[in-house]
């Protein structure tokens, strides 16, 4: 044809797409604050050990509990410690602790989730009753059990926190198998005689990470709050490594006269868990999933 | 003028696109719906048809908004007016039936409740009142039995009677104007051939204006005394239906009727190049420039305007109507196909029967399936190399599950599907080794489906060269260039995604992936319902010419006869699982021939004013195959007796070589169908 073609668009790079993407979100102003506050706590965590003005762990009984001045921008604890200080350091944890379990969730979430999706029959039925059964215990308390048995390091945390926030991946991503698979490309595919594997590989991930990858964006957030509330209990990060939850927990109960000292880590936690919360929406809404009629499972 | 009920005006109605650019959907708009009239507003998808009858109720789609024009009811404009005045209009005046009525009605409420609440917003009548217009609305929809129908629920009846039931809804208004969105597009077409029969009826029968929306020719030729032909969302032909139909002035339309296969021609039809364009391209010129035979440079700079013609009572868009406007009736000229079957068989069906009923334990531990009256049953066709072979019947005849099996996706309960004579493929598509499943292959019904959104023409069509013949590199590049080449299609498809192609292009990658595994056979099911009229022959063409050149076998699955005439050798017909009748097409065609093949035949839907459908049977529909004797007995107007309902009827032989399956001789079936 010798009209110009305005639907023609060429096979872009992965790059390409993350960019064009990433534009979209920010275009829409929830996106924008979103990613501002997510990208400014991501950033924060990676310089702060250099920018932090005090030594986070410096204990000095004369200046406890001071208001915030101009030394101590946000005052200082019970302990003579910094505020300021250790509440640009205390989302390192959470965050690093959190990113990487969500990764875990996502993958055996997802992974199990679509192939229950593809096989069905018994298996299916047999996993997904595990699952629910899994789902039916308090997370807490399962968590807490864990922490206890095993401690509180890294390498405990991260694949606990991935597997208990997991189980509800797995619901979302066989569910998104179920819209696929009854199309006539599976059936195809099927019919050609490629394997279980290429056809999850080839047919099935390409049109159901979007809506895995949102979840898990979502899941991340939730992740956070959790892993805060274990540190809250005492079962997270121990002291006197800062960490939000644990600063919270501290200072909670000098909050009618030291107020300052609780407010710091409940901004930096609650501002994290909004700004996860916008991005995964804008991302959401850029990849053109609704999650207003697709409501977590 | 007291008797226009509907006037549009100049509208014009669009949407903005992501660079801001004003797209138009409905370019200028003008026309008038005169009272008691029926039109037929007939275009592709994507035309803006169903858009012009959604603002003939001043409904505008969400997204789209109206850019200038207007459309009056009674002398004001519906477009302009608040949703409180619209409200009164909606349903008391003017009326829709929507297409897939089993959606628009709502699933748990009874359908006497759902009338009713027609009734209480559109009319005045109290309770008891309303009871009795209920039964009246029902029975005037030819709905047996009307107080049993009002108490059940819309899953209870069948597509047919829930179209009727929105018929009924439509008319619990007595509305002046009534709007049918494709009304009988998902029917079978038997029940087709009925709502259009009954819609005629009701139009005399209540003076009430229609207007039919379609992309059939064939059913609008059969209700409506004006055509509007709508392309790019222009009218470009408007006029009485029996000269659109007989004596297109425009260029489209004359393509259009070329293209649509019909029964009374055995070969495949002219098909008309390219495809309707996406709205926004055109910037000038005629938009059906690229495609038109009788275009000229004036065409490629000047858009015509719609032209009215007194002495010929027509409006049409084109400089070059003249040349059309001497021509006789559209002359269809068709490629009749040679028929190179060999006499070598590809394929056997014996005494194939598969059964979708659930596994008892006992059979799951024998691995046995165990069902007296199985879905499918004894059906036995062999089928020779090179030709086209045909299943035809209306949706639950066990077409498609018959490619299934043969296929692999489905296993069967008795019987044997061999292939070349040894090769036993009576298994599921584990127990076959590669090779038995790269001598098969589907093309499927919506490529939209068939092809997998995320990933380009490339890597589509790459997954069965890779997969049977391990080809990398510059070798599998080469290898897709040269199937891309053989479907029509340029090298620049391969980073295409399947959302950048048209409806007819997708199917031709679909149609490259299928013969990129280089089948013996090829599996078609119902591989045109989804294309558009004008992109159906081209595809049509297509396939014969690749079978010529690669000397593949077709099972082709349709429920459409026309098309079924234009590209088959042979036919098989079903009901309800089982063969009625099997032979050559051009007897299959012809009377003498089963019942249930003489309702078919009768119920097709021509586009030609003066060939109106023949219903011979009731449209019933039938759950399940009945238990014994003939599977067409509980529909059948020629039934015999009791034979019928005890015996299965054996098969006859014509002389031309057409069995059929009937208990009536076929010297009597002759008689009795002359």
């Amino acid at each position: 044809m010798k009209v110009d073609n305005i639907y023609k668009e060429e096979k872009k790079s992965a790059f390409a797409k993350l960019s064009e993407i990433i534009i979209t979100m920010a275009s829409r102003p929830s996106g924008l604050i979103g990613l501002s506050i997510l990208v400014f706590h991501i950033i924060l965590a990676f310089t702060s050990p250099y920018i932090a003005p005090h030594d986070f762990k410096a204990i000095d009984p004369t200046l406890m509990l001071q208001a915030p001045s101009a030394e101590y921008w946000f005052g200082t604890d019970d302990l003579g410690r910094d505020v300021f200080t250790r509440t640009i350091l205390g989302g390192r944890t959470a965050l690093t602790i959190t990113f990487f379990g969500s990764l875990i969730a996502l993958l055996w979430g997802g992974l199990l989730g679509i192939f229950c999706g593809l096989v069905g029959g018994k298996i299916d039925d047999v996993v997904m009753r595990i699952v629910d059964a899994f789902l039916s215990i308090p997370w807490i308390l399962a968590m807490l059990l864990i922490v206890s048995l095993l401690g509180t390091s890294t390498e405990v945390l991260i694949p606990a926190l991935g597997f208990f926030y997991g189980k509800g991946i797995v619901r979302v991503a066989r569910a998104a198998t179920h819209d696929v698979i009854a199309k006539d490309f599976i059936v195809s595919a099927r019919a050609r005689g490629h394997s279980n594997f290429s056809i999850i590989w080839n047919e099935i991930i390409p049109n159901v990470r979007d809506a895995i990858l949102v979840e898990g964006a979502m899941r991340w957030s939730w992740m956070l709050l959790g892993f805060s509330s274990l540190s809250f209990l005492g079962f997270g990060v121990s002291p006197p490594t800062p960490d939000w939850g644990l600063m919270i927990s501290n200072a909670r109960g000098l909050m009618s006269f030291a107020y300052w000292a609780v407010i710091a880590p409940i901004v930096g936690l609650s501002s994290l868990i909004i700004g996860i919360n916008l991005t995964a929406d804008a991302f959401a809404k850029a990849l053109g999933i609704d999650r207003s009629t697709k409501a977590p499972v | 003028m007291t008797d226009i009920i509907q006037k549009v005006k100049n509208l014009s109605i669009g949407f903005r696109s992501k660079k801001g650019e004003e797209i138009l959907i409905l370019k200028n708009i003008t026309t008038n719906i005169k009272k008691g009239e029926t039109v037929g507003i007939v275009g592709e998808s994507g035309s803006g048809k169903s858009t012009l009858a959604l603002a003939m109720m001043g409904y505008v789609k969400h997204g789209l908004y109206t850019i200038g024009g207007e459309c009056q009811f009674n002398s004001s404009n519906l477009l302009k007016m608040k949703s409180k005045d619209l409200e009164k209009i909606r349903g008391r005046k003017i009326a829709m039936i929507p297409q897939n009525a089993g959606q628009a009605l709502t699933p748990n409420l009874k359908i006497g409740y759902q009338i009713d609440e027609a009734l209480q917003l559109h009319s005045d009548l109290d309770e008891r009142e309303r009871e009795k217009k209920i039964s009246e609305l029902l029975n005037k929809v030819r709905l047996p039995s009307p107080e049993t129908i009002a108490l059940r629920y819309p899953h209870e009846l069948s597509g047919g009677q829930q179209q009727r039931v929105a018929v009924a809804m439509a008319l619990a208004g007595t509305p002046d104007l009534l709007l049918l969105d494709e009304p009988t597009t998902g029917l079978d077409v038997t029940t087709q051939a009925h709502v259009l029969e009954l819609l005629n009826f009701i139009a005399k029968d209540t003076g009430t204006s229609m207007v039919y929306v379609s992309h059939d020719l064939g059913a609008i030729a059969q209700v409506s005394d004006r055509i509007i032909v709508m392309y790019s969302g222009e009218i470009v032909l408007e006029g009485p239906s029996r000269d659109i139909l007989k004596k297109p002035i425009h260029p489209y339309t004359h393509g259009l009727l070329k293209s649509i296969p019909k029964l009374s021609l055995a070969g495949l039809p002219e098909s008309m190049p390219g495809s309707q364009p996406q709205p926004g391209i055109i910037k000038g010129g005629c938009s059906f420039f690229d495609r038109c035979n009788f275009s000229d440079d004036n065409c490629k700079n000047n858009s015509p305007k719609l032209e009215f013609l007194k002495d010929l009572n027509t409006s049409v868009r084109c400089f070059n109507y003249e040349q059309l406007v001497n021509e006789n009736e559209v002359s269809q000229t068709v490629n009749k196909i040679k028929n190179k079957s060999l006499d070598k068989e590809i394929l056997n069906l014996s005494e194939v029967s598969i059964s979708y009923a659930k596994q008892k334990l006992l059979d799951q531990i024998f691995n046995r399936i165990s069902d007296e009256n199985p879905t499918v049953k004894d059906i036995n066709i062999d089928i020779k190399k090179g030709e086209t072979i045909a299943l035809v019947g209306e949706s639950g005849s066990g077409k498609s599950t018959i490619l299934k099996s043969i296929a692999g996706l489905l296993r069967t309960k008795d019987g044997l599907i061999k292939f070349d004579g040894s090769r036993n493929l009576s298994s599921d598509l584990k127990e076959r080794d590669p090779n038995d499943l790269r001598i098969i292959q589907l093309i499927f019904q919506n490529p939209d489906e068939s092809l997998n959104p995320n990933h380009t023409v490339e890597e589509i069509i790459a997954q069965p060269l890779k997969l049977y013949f391990g080809l990398k590199g510059e070798k599998l590049k080469k290898n897709i260039i040269d199937l891309l080449q053989k479907v029509r299609l340029g090298e620049f498809y391969m980073s295409r995604y399947p959302r950048q192609l048209s409806g007819g292009e997708k199917q031709r990658v679909a149609v490259a992936r299928a013969f990129a595994a280089k089948p013996d056979i090829i599996l078609c099911d119902e591989v045109t319902s989804a294309l558009d009229v004008s992109v159906q022959a081209a595809v049509l063409n297509l396939l014969q010419q690749l079978k010529e050149d690669f000397g593949t076998t077709y099972i082709f699955v349709s429920h459409d006869l026309a098309v079924v005439r234009a590209i088959s050798d042979r036919v098989a017909v079903l009901y309800q699982g089982r063969l009625c009748e099997v032979g050559p097409s051009n007897d299959v065609y012809k009377f003498p021939s089963h019942p249930y093949t003489e309702v078919l035949l009768g119920a097709v839907l021509e586009p030609d004013p003066d060939i109106k459908p023949k219903l011979v049977a009731e449209d019933i529909v039938e759950e399940r195959p009945p238990e014994k004797g003939c599977s067409f007995q509980g529909r059948c107007s020629r039934i015999v007796g009791d034979i019928c309902k005890k015996e299965i009827p054996p098969w006859q032989l014509t002389d031309s070589g057409n069995a059929i399956r009937c208990h009536i001789p076929i010297k009597e079936l002759q008689k009795q169908q002359f």
